[in-house]
């Protein structure tokens, strides 16, 4: 009977172990679809014209989508002007100074913040930015997205600033530098890498952002010249040709989601290479 | 900057103090740039859904006619719409996104779980578009022609699987959203498992557990409630999720029994219609439904957070 038990108990665990298995497959499973059906359908549509060229109105063929792609570049050009310097700075206060229940509620609510729905964000600086400027701007759909980026670059800056070990900062302080001094030139230097990491991914992850940019980019069939004017996204793109009923445009989304996927993909690829070192060990 | 001369010791330290000084409250005013953010979060929805506020009251919430043209205004179907999605979501990601963290942390062999979870985080990185795209084109088509057909053969006694089927419906959101929410689990899944203490696992092996008793009486019970709140942060993430939801749930304000109908969310009715609400109530009764989306998703988000943070405290420390 014991022998009975025994054999029920390893079958049993035998059974668990392919059941989780097949759980992390199922789970892998929409990534490899995704990425299957954008290189099926979006390589045959991705040509040079289409990283060249305006998109073509309603029923002529060909066109592209220079003006989305540079506009993402341009939006989150603005938004790290704003996320990079707020975001690292407040980590370094996280982690540098400790105040031991500010910094627990400052924690809690960058992590709450990061919770907020992206849409809620969009309806928020097209109530500060887009109601007083009078019109949809490419200076709105940057802000909101830096706004963004600020509790994200935040919590990952902490993170990697106290991987660094406390004798650096003993050691230097013990040669008598100023405490700021030590931060910026043995702390953050020492960290610079895994900061990067951090701002690199937020920068992926906002770039693929489409509902804060609805109501603020708003979006534009042609170049953008002034910071005052809507602005082209490549998300923003992607979603109004997704929802239309034109094949043509249908096979331009999916030629730009697969561009938009390339490169946020390469981001979080490259970081991970990169950082492959003592201090990145313990990130999630 | 250059090194100050070593004769003059007493400017030296005001100038270091001063520095100091200046370079703490600059890092503490950014850092407490997150409490202006979510303060101005707040504010701006409350003020912006001033006149639905005034003119609906509570009667917002409960009401369920959504007829711009009349300027009549009800969140019910958003509400219902959501919370069925977001439900539908947890229900598939749960089971799934917890076996997975199980078997990246406790079961595989150790050559698999890095790769693993890199294409778990690479699922998380996914621009929402995208997945909507993708649920569109292949996800939604598949759906109407295969999964909903047989749920119907199978469960059509239940009246949450009768009525036509149309592809785009609360089912096909509530998939979007579990794939959605499947990477969030999954992670922080696996970082409370392995948070666990080592001691834990070894007490139970030297008992003679098998590497499933192991998991289950020594790490999963003890990480109950740090899975838990886990599922709630994933929870949070389902109830604002807007644009693959938008992409497939149908975008139509209606509390259907059947999972097969048409709905529509707090997140979408916004995406879809703020950049066209012609009147001021309309407006105002769009800036409402986000505010009650922030209302919710921070309360939940805090909750999971708490969960979480009070999960970290003994799992880091030695016990004894």
């Amino acid at each position: 009977m014991d022998a009975a038990n025994h054999n029920w108990r390893k079958a049993k665990n035998t059974m668990m172990q392919t059941l989780a298995f097949a759980c992390a497959i199922l789970v892998i499973l929409p990534l490899v679809l995704v990425f299957f059906h954008l290189v099926t359908q979006g390589a045959s549509s991705i040509n040079w014209a289409f990283f060249t060229q305006l998109p073509k109105p309603v029923g002529e063929v060909g066109g592209g989508m220079a003006n989305a792609i540079l506009g993402t570049f341009i939006l989150i050009t603005l938004a790290s002007l704003i996320g990079v310097p707020v975001g690292v700075l407040g980590g370094v206060f996280l982690s540098e100074y400790t105040h031991k229940r500010l910094n627990w509620w400052i924690r809690f609510t960058a992590d709450v913040t990061n919770g907020v729905p992206s849409i809620t964000w969009g309806m928020v600086v097209y109530a500060l930015i887009v109601v007083p400027m009078k019109g949809f701007s490419t200076l709105a759909g940057g802000i909101v997205l830096g706004l963004m980026m600020i509790p994200l670059i935040m919590r990952t800056t902490e993170e990697v600033l106290q991987l660094v070990p406390s004798g650096y900062r003993e050691a230097a302080l013990a040669l008598g530098i100023a405490q700021w001094r030590m931060i910026i030139q043995i702390v953050v230097r020492t960290a610079l890498k895994g900061i990067i990491t951090g701002i690199l991914l937020a920068l992926a992850r906002v770039a693929g952002e489409t509902a804060p940019l609805l109501f603020t980019a708003f979006g534009n069939g042609y170049w953008t010249h002034k910071l005052t004017e809507p602005i082209a996204a490549l998300p923003l793109q992607i979603f109004n040709y997704a929802i239309s009923p034109y094949d043509d445009w249908h096979r331009q989304a999916w030629a730009g989601a697969l561009v938009l996927i390339l490169l946020v993909t390469a981001v979080n690829i490259s970081v991970r290479v990169l950082t492959r070192d003592r201090f990145s060990r313990r990130s999630a | 900057m250059n090194e100050t001369a070593p004769n003059q010791p007493a400017k030296n330290n005001a100038a270091s103090q001063f520095g100091d000084r200046a370079f703490k409250g600059l890092t503490l005013l950014m850092a407490l740039s997150v409490f202006v953010l979510i303060g101005l979060i707040g504010f701006e929805l409350a003020h912006g859904s001033g006149i639905a506020l005034r003119q609906f009251g509570w009667h917002f919430l409960f009401s369920s006619d959504w007829d711009p043209v009349n300027e009549k205004f009800g969140a019910l179907p958003f509400i219902f719409g959501t919370l069925v999605s977001s439900a539908i979501g947890l229900i598939i990601a749960v089971p799934l996104s917890i076996a997975t963290a199980v078997y990246l942390t406790e079961l595989a062999p150790l050559w698999i779980r890095q790769p693993l979870t890199i294409f778990i985080e690479l699922l998380a990185a996914v621009p929402s578009v995208i997945l909507g795209l993708w649920g569109i084109f292949v996800m939604v088509p598949w759906l109407r022609g295969h999964l909903f057909p047989l749920l119907q053969k199978w469960f059509g006694f239940l009246p949450l699987f009768q009525g036509p089927i149309y592809g785009p419906s609360l089912l096909a959101g509530g998939i979007i959203i579990a794939i959605m929410i499947l990477p969030i689990i999954t992670s922080v899944s696996r970082e409370i498992l392995r948070s666990v203490p080592g001691l834990q696992r070894e007490a139970a092996y030297a008992l003679g557990a098998t590497r499933w008793e192991v998991t289950r009486i020594a790490v999963l019970s003890y990480a109950k409630k740090g899975l838990f709140g886990a599922v709630i942060l994933g929870l949070g993430r389902a109830l604002g999720e807007t644009m693959a939801v938008t992409m497939v749930i149908g975008n139509s304000p209606q509390i259907a029994k059947s999972l097969f109908a048409p709905g529509y969310t707090l997140a979408s009715v916004v995406a879809n219609e703020f950049s066209e609400a012609t009147s001021d109530t309309y407006l105002s009764a769009l800036f409402e439904i986000g505010l009650v989306l922030l209302g919710v998703t921070v309360l939940v988000n805090a909750l999971a957070q708490l969960l979480l943070k009070t999960f970290a405290g003994p799992g880091v420390k030695p016990q004894h």
